[in-house]
């Protein structure tokens, strides 16, 4: 683990405000933030482990357990809500049987609910890695799911 | 290199393109038309052009803000008007290739305008198409037109003259100039721009920092995200004017993380300034110096806050604090601080090229310019538009939106975001400003507009927009962080059926309480949309209240799918479809719906053939069925 942040770590020597950055530049890195990254950053910054959980917690994008294979992300912004958004989340969460912010047991999904992709004019949508996929009804999901089993 | 140089070159190298009499071939693949396949097409077509061995220049461009038709892919061939068509797939393009790049056939029936000199039968000018002719493109001037990696495309259509002209003037007279064109801040508060800039210029201490503001986070808005994608240096141009005229030396773009595009570009384009001397020391060979930073946003609606945004920059939890000291007196670090929107931005460069009198000419008397809007919703032509201010909300609904999805009842249009409220059908000809917009009890707010239709529920919108500001409450201050909670709660109760009478006053009176005892814009406005439903929509609250009644049919809890045994053919369709078995029956047995399993996912009522409609979705009512499959027939 030290080794692996020592590179991510270096630029920010003395830079100040740097906090936020080398999170998320560990979790690019590390996929997520385990506990020893959070030890590590914390000698790095001189400061203390706690402080840096504040922090991290207090912000939707820090995860602290290990993600799944692929990321599930169902848009609940205003435009996939009203064309019905929820009942994709609902559909989805059936399916997987896990809530958002979890990962299935078998670690090939992690789902999360976000809050607007910017492609209202194909709501309700939904994204498995980096594939949007568009107008979803609760038929089509089951199918992109099977898509990636 | 000085400005005069730097616009030479730039010329230069447009017309040698120009001249080389090669076609262009422009696709819109911002983040929109990627998610609509834009990359496909753009592979494509760079393989059809290889394949045919065709000399082409092609180029990715932002977006023109017609999401409802993306892709889109303009070809310009010589001497020819330039022509967009819509809704391009890999086919399509294959067939634009063929037809028009080789054989000089533009595909009228493919075109969806032209734009420049000459005409072409049957295709339209593409700003006289119903959902452009309205809009005045200032902010989005560039968008969808030029290679936002590419800085010469941007000089040459003026960019970089309102900087270079700031440059010959006092600090003092950029902000005359600013406060002349009107421009009010378009991250939503709406405060005048140059009277901004004016305390931070005069306040004491170095160094003076200068931030854009590009954490837009209304979960329905992309104004920003558009602007950064299309024309990166629109908004950087604004950048520096702002800095030299409240004299900040350094600067920072705060920009969420979940806009990866927008990031690659800003960094390609802070690149390519540094190069001109457009970044740096002396810029233009002046005793300006700027130096810009990036930071990204790590996911909290709170950090569109400009206090908390400091906060953030400065590696802590992204929490409001108490004004004064206003961020003008002290705000990053504790020295002056002046913050702006991207939006806000990206008009300033093109006041100070174009004169704050010609942008004065748009708008009302005291909303003056264009404004920048995410149309979404139950409305037909989504997208990203711009129009003046001041222009009915009837004019960008029907003739810009298209009207309703399906010819479907007008219903409401929510403006701003959770910060906003919704607006009723006799506000339709309300005039679109900061003063008239929050006098019907709603916000011009950054832009998202969503608009709903007779089958939103008003109740379950307002319920939603709570609820996403009670989970981005930061938690500092008590009336925001329980006052939400409790309106949520209350809301919840009555979206489930389980309203009380007096639930409307209690929400009224938290409301008020959370409007006037939060810490900062969050909780401030957080009530709106609550407000503003109640205020229009009282009836439909009553009905969920003491009817136990959706009227819209929205709210699961109250409504029941039924199958009409006099109309199933049995054919089982909506059988096998349904994801938790709820619905009993087989061959030749009328089938039936499990009440107690069925989780109104609305599947076997959209897989039900139209020619049996036999699937009803009811509220407040109760259709007598069997309670068992029957044989099919056995109904008569």
């Amino acid at each position: 683990m030290r080794e692996q942040l020592r590179e991510v770590l270096a630029p920010f020597k003395g830079e100040r405000g740097a906090v936020i950055p080398i999170l998320q530049k560990a979790q690019d890195e590390l996929g997520y933030l385990p506990e020893e990254a959070i030890k590590e950053i914390a000698r790095f910054l001189r400061t203390s482990e706690s402080e840096l959980y504040g922090i991290a917690t207090f912000y939707a994008q820090f995860r602290f357990t290990s993600p799944g294979e692929h990321a599930l992300k169902v848009c609940l912004g205003t435009a996939c809500h009203v064309r019905g958004g929820a009942r994709i989340l609902d559909t989805v969460e059936r399916e997987l049987e896990v809530e958002p912010g979890e990962t299935t047991s078998d670690y090939k999904f992690s789902l999360e609910r976000v809050a607007c992709f910017g492609c209202c004019a194909l709501a309700p949508v939904i994204v498995v890695d980096k594939t949007v996929y568009s107008k979803m009804t609760p038929s089509k999901v089951t199918q992109v799911l099977d898509s990636y089993r | 290199m000085t400005f005069a140089e730097i616009r030479e070159r730039a010329v230069a190298e447009w017309e040698v393109m120009e001249r080389s009499g090669k076609p262009r071939i422009l696709v819109g693949a911002a983040t929109c038309g990627r998610s609509a396949g834009a990359l496909d097409v753009l592979q494509t077509i760079n393989a059809e052009l290889a394949k045919r061995n065709l000399d082409a220049t092609v180029i990715q461009v932002g977006c023109i803000g017609l999401c409802y038709i993306e892709p889109i892919v303009e070809i310009a061939k010589p001497d020819r008007p330039r022509i967009f068509y819509s809704g391009v797939n890999a086919d399509i393009a294959v067939q634009l290739i063929e037809d028009y790049l080789v054989n000089d056939n533009p595909r009228p029936d493919l075109a969806l305008g032209a734009l420049g000199e000459g005409s072409l039968d049957g295709v339209p000018q593409l700003f006289d198409l119903p959902m452009l002719q309205p809009q005045v493109r200032v902010t989005l001037r560039n968008c969808g037109f030029i290679d936002p990696e590419d800085t010469n495309h941007y000089v040459v259509r003026g960019g970089y003259s309102g900087l270079a002209r700031a440059l010959q003037m006092t600090p003092e007279q950029v902000i005359e100039e600013m406060k002349k064109s009107g421009l009010r801040g378009r991250g939503g508060a709406g405060f005048p721009t140059g009277t901004k800039w004016e305390f931070c210029h005069r306040a004491v201490g170095t160094p003076k920092y200068l931030i854009c503001n590009a954490d837009e986070g209304d979960p329905g808005a992309f104004m920003d995200r558009s602007v950064l994608e299309g024309d990166p240096h629109a908004v950087l141009e604004g950048m520096l004017i702002a800095a030299y005229a409240i004299g900040a030396s350094e600067g920072y773009i705060y920009c969420r993380a979940e806009y990866p595009l927008a990031l690659e570009r800003l960094d390609i384009a802070l690149r390519q300034m540094k190069e001109l001397g457009l970044l740096g020391d002396n810029i233009l060979g002046s005793d300006f110096s700027f130096h810009i930073k990036v930071k990204e946003g790590a996911g909290a609606f709170v950090c569109g806050e400009e206090t908390a945004l400091m906060a953030s920059i400065e590696g802590k939890r992204g929490m409001p604090r108490p004004r004064p000291p206003f961020p003008a007196q002290s705000g990053l670090w504790g020295k002056p601080t002046n913050i702006n929107n991207v939006e806000t931005l990206a008009n300033v460069s093109a006041i100070l090229e174009r004169g704050g009198d010609w942008y004065a000419g748009y708008g009302t008397e005291k909303s003056k310019g264009t404004k920048t809007f995410a149309l979404a919703g139950k409305v037909t032509r989504t997208g990203l538009i711009e129009v003046p201010m001041g222009i009915p909300l009837r004019q960008i609904i029907y003739d810009i939106g298209g009207g309703i999805v399906g010819d479907k009842a007008f219903k409401a249009v929510q403006t701003g975001g959770p910060s906003g409220g919704c607006l009723a059908t006799d506000l339709l000809d309300i005039s679109v400003d900061y003063e008239s917009l929050t006098a019907a009890g709603s916000i011009m707010g950054s832009g998202g507009m969503i608009v709903l239709d007779e089958e939103s529920c008003v109740v379950d919108v307002a319920r939603y927009f709570l609820d996403f500001t009670q989970k981005e409450s930061c938690g500092k201050c008590v009336p925001c962080r329980v006052g939400t909670k409790q309106m949520l709660d209350i809301l919840t109760r009555i979206t489930r059926g389980q309203g009380q009478p007096g639930d409307m006053d209690l929400l009224l009176s938290l409301g008020q309480t959370v409007n006037q005892g939060s810490l900062c814009a969050l909780g401030g406005t957080a009530p709106n949309p609550v407000l503003t439903t109640i205020r229009y929509f009282r009836h439909e609250y009553e009905a969920h209240i003491n009817q136990k009644r959706c009227p819209a049919l929205v709210c699961l809890d109250l409504i029941t799918f039924y199958i009409l045994p006099d109309k199933c053919q049995a054919c089982m369709i909506c059988q096998r479809s349904c994801p938790v078995d709820a619905i009993k029956g087989g061959k030749k047995l009328i089938h039936v719906i499990d009440q107690s399993k069925c989780v109104k996912c609305a599947t076997c009522y959209e897989v039900c053939p139209e020619r049996f409609s036999a699937i009803v979705k009811v509220s407040g009512e109760t259709i007598e069925v069997p309670e068992e499959p029957i044989p099919l027939g056995a109904e008569e």
